[in-house]
């Protein structure tokens, strides 16, 4: 069995707790939640902090609770399994619930947190590794070495985005409640992702508290899409996220973002504006979903930074915007196969 | 063969079973559905030290030099070890003995064990391990078996200088070529000729308990060593061989063992050095490899490139089939001598060939070592056949099932190769898919996107000669007999998961009519019990089994004799069962089987018997006839029901239906779940996993993260269909389930596949990628649509 790192371990049970230690220990401190992806990052050696800090016991971070305006606030440690269970998050935001089922397999998320998938670290076939295989291959520019094995000669991170909650999160304008000793900020999700697969977040040494999910209009539909090999476990080879506001039969506003092609989860192109105004069950409603089908085969570009064969996951996420669009709208989501 | 190697088909007692045949639960179920089950890594010895190695970060390399001192010099450290401490090499086949416990001054592979530490704990040892300085000249490397056959320099295992003057074998690990009847005379006259190539990628075996080793040396020199091994008593040999320590001063104990399939059948480096490094730091060592070093150890499935050739006659029956295949061996031999003829061995059943020929080469590659896994040598043969076999039936109309049953070379007959079949259960095995798969109702006629296949197969149940040549019983047994009413059975058995154990304590309480509760089972002790030679080639229960009936009916004929002295009456009239002893005659003479051992003491003293298993000359008369000999073959056929996802290119296998002749189920319970264990793990192969070295010659993903075997969720539905022939050799009647049902899965598949929407994957493994260029290859051709759709070919 690989080894964690040594580490001293930290167990606050207030907010106020954990951000002082994060304050004290800065860049040799990190989080942990629910340790599904830091504990095997650290074995393979990809973080050694000298300082864990548990947010295990601390209070007011887990559990959901539903606003008088339909809005939603889900606290960061709220296991995986409960925000896809969750009656409130499941009518609310289906996306968001469907995504959070589909995290990993069923031990995972009920230990997986919600801020935990929110806050994954970037994944690339050449970085999740051990130590000695990232040795013998020379390491790479994410960590311990200077190239990249994803685009060779690259300047940039390619590490790909893998956490399904992100685009469903983006999909239905989430906000998210960071904190620290003395800073407390709101920030829509959008502006949390940054194009470089080292850090893919605008947030460091900050405590991520909360997910606030507005309210959704009344005629909200929402699905997740998942590529992936098997029915359980796996990250994304690919994910996709899909609100449609529906009134009266017609769409009144739209979003769909993709997540598991490079650094940052993405909102797709022209979705919005193609799908906002057409009316259901109409062949102006075919001609549109082809039209952004289309748009996604020319904006998805995965890349052999995560494993699995590219070409065919290019072939295969426009299949599955399609299919996620419809599934939103029959409200038969997810989509996954199985 | 002598006399004590045949039992009969029969109950021993006119009663009928009433042990076997029986779910009878495994011995150990309990304690390992409990947690209580003691395994390699649960043993904890006072004052152990812990072992981690230095692995290679180059595929093909010489060590100029290895600096240890900074790692020897640290706290806790107790010992370094490199490969001057084992000059002896080693190999599980002797005449192929080409590795090092710890590398010879070359490394050839990434992962190739250099060094290996002994600490007080596993980080005080894994910060040692990175101190070791190592200087390398690095040197070509092979990742490609074609380029390593055409290259011949540098040899990965390097021939003296004066034998290259002879023959420079290049870097092939082994070349067979062997030809019976006249082939190309075969092909002449048959009415249509089917060539085409078929690609199998390798795999490994995931065995979910990591290999473990823990030694320690007794005071008066003693070296025990307790290792997660399915072969024992090669583990003992190996020991004495690379140690120079005499056999008999070493004992070697196999705990429960979480899943083997193959890959626990060689000796590895963690048990020669968890060893050594007890013999020199006089603690007890233990190692625990992860499972990246797992992958590194592989001996999994040999990535094979196959060229099959196959005439048959309008009316479907073969004519010839020629084969060439080149095999990808890995960085070492290990079984690659036996895996090359099984590549071309044991494809001459179930089906009559007329004449067969083939050429197989295994070459070395700078990668980690190939091995023997579940079906050893023969699954990729069967699945390049087995395809072709098909697309000669839909070139020539005739239905799979039907074209299989036309070639059936039936029972009591010999194969091409000259191999002997006793029992044949194959035609029942296709009456059995077919009806339970509903067959005639589904092939061809199933909606867009979905179908049905089939795919036959045949495997040994035992080889007929030891790795090692030598004339004694390839199995053992002692029975002790306790007054308590308990007899205790000592079994040189692996039990690897498959049940072994459970099997032998249901046979001597079948046999001495014994409550199976009253027989318990010591085994794979090397100082406990008589010599067998492991778990691997499905030799145990036909093997194994006969020397069980073997030594308990030996013990029966003492305790019935006793028994009828004391009552005066022929001992035919006395009978056992159900834990009593009585007389036919008269019923009201019953006494509790207690009772009759004590009445057997009293009369022989103390009590005992041992029995033995010994195959029947066999095997062709030609260099290598005797490969691929066993006394008994078992025989499969499959059928799968798949759905194609024709947009995505994802085949979902929703049924399958597995039809065995395994002579007798003993045990239908265990035998079903072989027959299950074994298409799963065809069809987790066949569909997703694949041993993939990337290009800079690692593996691209050695963790159950990336390494993809299918969940619970990616399981079809799996129907066992036991077939019971009654192999007049096998004990009771029994014959190999535990590796035969595999070999079917695979091309069944791509059969199914083909019924569903007419492409054939001739490429494994049947990824998504794969599909779906065939789908769009298929939609090409379909304006000239005489041309059958192939998958694009991996380069």
């Amino acid at each position: 069995m690989l080894r964690l790192p040594q580490f001293d371990l930290k167990t606050p049970t207030t907010v106020d707790e954990v951000c002082a230690l994060m304050t004290e220990h800065g860049e040799n401190a990190m989080l942990v939640a629910g340790g599904t992806d830091l504990l095997p990052n650290m074995k393979h050696e990809l973080f050694t902090p000298d300082v864990v800090v548990s947010l295990a016991d601390v209070e007011g971070l887990n559990g959901i609770t539903e606003h008088a305006d339909g809005s939603l606030t889900i606290g960061a440690t709220t296991p995986l399994d409960t925000v896809a269970t969750d009656e409130r998050v499941l009518r609310r935001a289906p996306a968001v619930a469907q995504a959070a089922g589909l995290v990993a397999g069923p031990q995972l998320r009920r230990m997986g947190t919600l801020g935990g998938n929110v806050m994954l670290d970037t994944r690339c076939q050449w970085y999740n590794q051990t130590y000695f295989w990232r040795q013998a291959l020379g390491f790479c520019m994410k960590k311990d070495g200077t190239v990249c094995h994803v685009v060779q000669g690259g300047s940039k991170c390619v590490a790909a985005a893998s956490n399904d909650t992100a685009p469903a999160l983006m999909s239905v304008g989430a906000e998210l409640e960071f904190r620290t000793s003395d800073t407390e900020r709101r920030l829509p999700i959008d502006k949390l992702w940054v194009a470089d697969g080292i850090h893919n977040k605008d947030s460091r040494g900050e405590l991520l508290t909360s997910v606030h999910v507005p309210a959704q209009r009344a005629g909200h539909r929402g699905a997740y899409g998942k590529l992936r090999e098997r029915g359980s476990i796996d990250f994304p080879l690919f994910g996709v996220a899909v609100r449609l506001d529906v009134e009266h039969g017609t769409i009144v506003d739209a979003a769909a973002a993709v997540v598991a092609l490079q650094a940052r989860p993405l909102h797709l192109k022209k979705f919005r504006e193609t799908m906002t105004g057409v009316t259901l069950d109409t062949p102006e409603f075919e001609t549109a979903l082809g039209k952004v089908v289309d748009a996604s085969y020319k904006q998805c570009r995965p890349m052999p930074n995560i494993p699995g064969d590219e070409e065919w996951r290019r072939e295969v996420a426009p299949i599955y915007v399609e299919r996620t669009v419809r599934a939103a709208l029959d409200g038969t989501g997810p989509v996954h196969h199985v | 063969m002598a006399a004590r190697d045949q039992h009969g088909k029969d109950a021993p007692w006119k009663e009928g079973f009433r042990v076997i045949g029986k779910p009878n639960p495994k011995i150990d179920g309990l304690a390992k559905a409990t947690g209580a089950a003691v395994y390699a890594d649960d043993i904890t010895l006072p004052g152990m030290l812990h072992v981690k190695f230095l692995r290679s970060p180059h595929p093909h390399a010489n060590i100029r030099s290895i600096d240890a001192s900074a790692a020897v010099a640290m706290d806790g450290v107790h010992a370094v070890l490199t490969g001057d401490d084992f000059p002896i090499k080693y190999g599980v086949i002797p005449w192929t003995p080409d590795e090092n416990a710890l590398a010879d001054g070359r490394v050839r592979f990434i992962g190739d064990e250099v060094a290996a530490v002994a600490a007080v704990d596993e980080d005080t040892a894994n910060r040692a391990v990175r101190a070791i300085e190592v200087e390398y000249e690095v040197l070509e490397h092979f990742l490609d078996p074609r380029e390593a056959l055409a290259k011949k320099e540098p040899q990965i295992h390097e021939q003296k200088p004066e034998d290259k003057a002879k023959r420079h074998r290049g870097n092939v690990s082994k070349h067979v070529a062997l030809d019976f009847g006249d082939v190309d005379g075969g092909l002449e006259r048959a009415d249509v000729v089917m060539s085409g190539e078929y690609y199998f990628h390798g795999s490994t075996h995931t065995a979910i308990e990591p290999h473990c080793a823990v030694a320690e040396v007794a005071p008066d020199g003693l070296l025990t060593v307790w290792s997660s091994t399915q072969i024992t008593h090669y583990v003992h040999r190996a020991l004495s061989r690379v140690l120079e320590l005499p056999a008999s001063r070493i004992r070697v104990i196999q705990p429960n063992l979480g899943g083997a399939f193959g890959g626990k059948s060689d000796p590895f480096a963690l048990e020669f050095v968890v060893a050594k490094m007890a013999m020199v730091t006089g603690r007890p060592c233990k190692c625990l490899w992860t499972r990246e070093e797992v992958f590194y150890a592989h001996r999994g499935r040999h990535p094979m490139r196959m060229n099959y050739t196959t005439g048959a006659t309008k009316d479907g029956k073969l004519t010839a089939v020629d084969a060439k295949i080149l095999i990808d061996g890995g960085s070492y031999s290990s079984f690659g001598l036996v895996t090359t003829y099984y590549s071309g061995q044991l494809l001459t059943g179930p089906y009559n060939f007329p004449a067969y020929r083939y050429d197989s080469t295994r070459v070395f590659t700078n990668k980690p070592p190939c091995g023997p896994k579940r079906g050893h040598g023969s699954v990729q043969p069967r699945f390049a056949f087995e395809v072709q076999l098909d697309q000669i039936a839909t070139k020539l109309g005739i239905d799979p099932i039907e074209i299989r049953r036309k070639n059936w070379q039936g029972s009591g007959t010999k194969t091409v190769n000259g191999q002997r079949i006793t029992s044949s259960g194959f035609h029942e095995c296709l009456d059995e898919i077919q009806r339970a798969s509903d067959w005639t109702n589904k092939r061809g006629k199933l909606p867009a996107g979905r179908g049905i296949g089939c795919a036959g197969s045949m495997y040994i149940s035992g080889t007929n000669y030891p790795v090692y040549p030598n004339d004694m019983p390839q199995a053992g047994i002692q029975l002790k007999v306790d007054r308590s009413g308990m007899v205790m059975v000592f079994t040189g058995g692996n039990d690897i998961g498959q049940g072994s154990n459970s099997l032998v304590r249901d046979i001597v309480a079948e046999e001495l009519g014994m409550n199976p509760k009253d027989v318990r089972v010591v085994a794979a002790d090397t100082d406990l019990c008589p010599v067998d030679l492991g778990a691997y080639s499905s030799r145990v229960t036909f093997m194994v089994g006969n020397a069980a009936i073997d030594a308990a009916r030996k013990l029966r004929k003492l305790i019935v004799q006793a028994v009828a002295e004391a009552w005066e009456v022929d001992e035919k009239r006395v009978r056992m069962g159900l834990g009593e002893v009585f007389d036919e005659a008269d019923r009201e003479k019953v006494i509790p089987t207690k009772k009759a051992f004590e009445l057997a003491e009293v009369r022989w003293d103390t009590l005992g018997s041992t029995g033995s298993y010994n195959t029947p000359k066999l095997g062709g008369d030609y260099r290598g006839g005797t490969i691929g000999a066993s006394p008994a073959y078992s025989f499969t056929a499959h059928a799968v029901e798949v759905a194609v996802d024709e947009a995505t290119g994802r085949i979902t296998v929703e049924n399958c239906w597995i039809a065995h002749d395994c002579g007798r189920a003993l045990n239908p319970m265990l035998v079903a779940g072989q027959m299950e264990g074994s298409a799963y793990m065809g069809l987790a192969e066949a569909i997703m996993e694949h041993h993939y070295v990337n290009r800079f010659g690692l593996h691209s993903g050695p963790s159950l993260l990336d390494y993809r075997i299918p969940t619970s969720v990616d399981t079809p539905e799996l129907h066992a269909l036991i077939v019971e022939s009654l192999d007049p050799e096998g004990p009771y009647g029994a014959k190999e389930a535990g590796e035969g049902p595999l070999h079917p899965s695979i091309p069944a598949i791509a059969n199914a596949v083909f019924d569903a929407c007419g492409i054939w994957l001739t490429e494994l493994p049947f990824n998504q990628g794969k599909v779906l260029k065939a789908l769009r290859a298929k939609k090409r051709a379909a304006a000239a649509p005489d041309k059958i759709a192939v998958a694009d070919k991996e380069s």
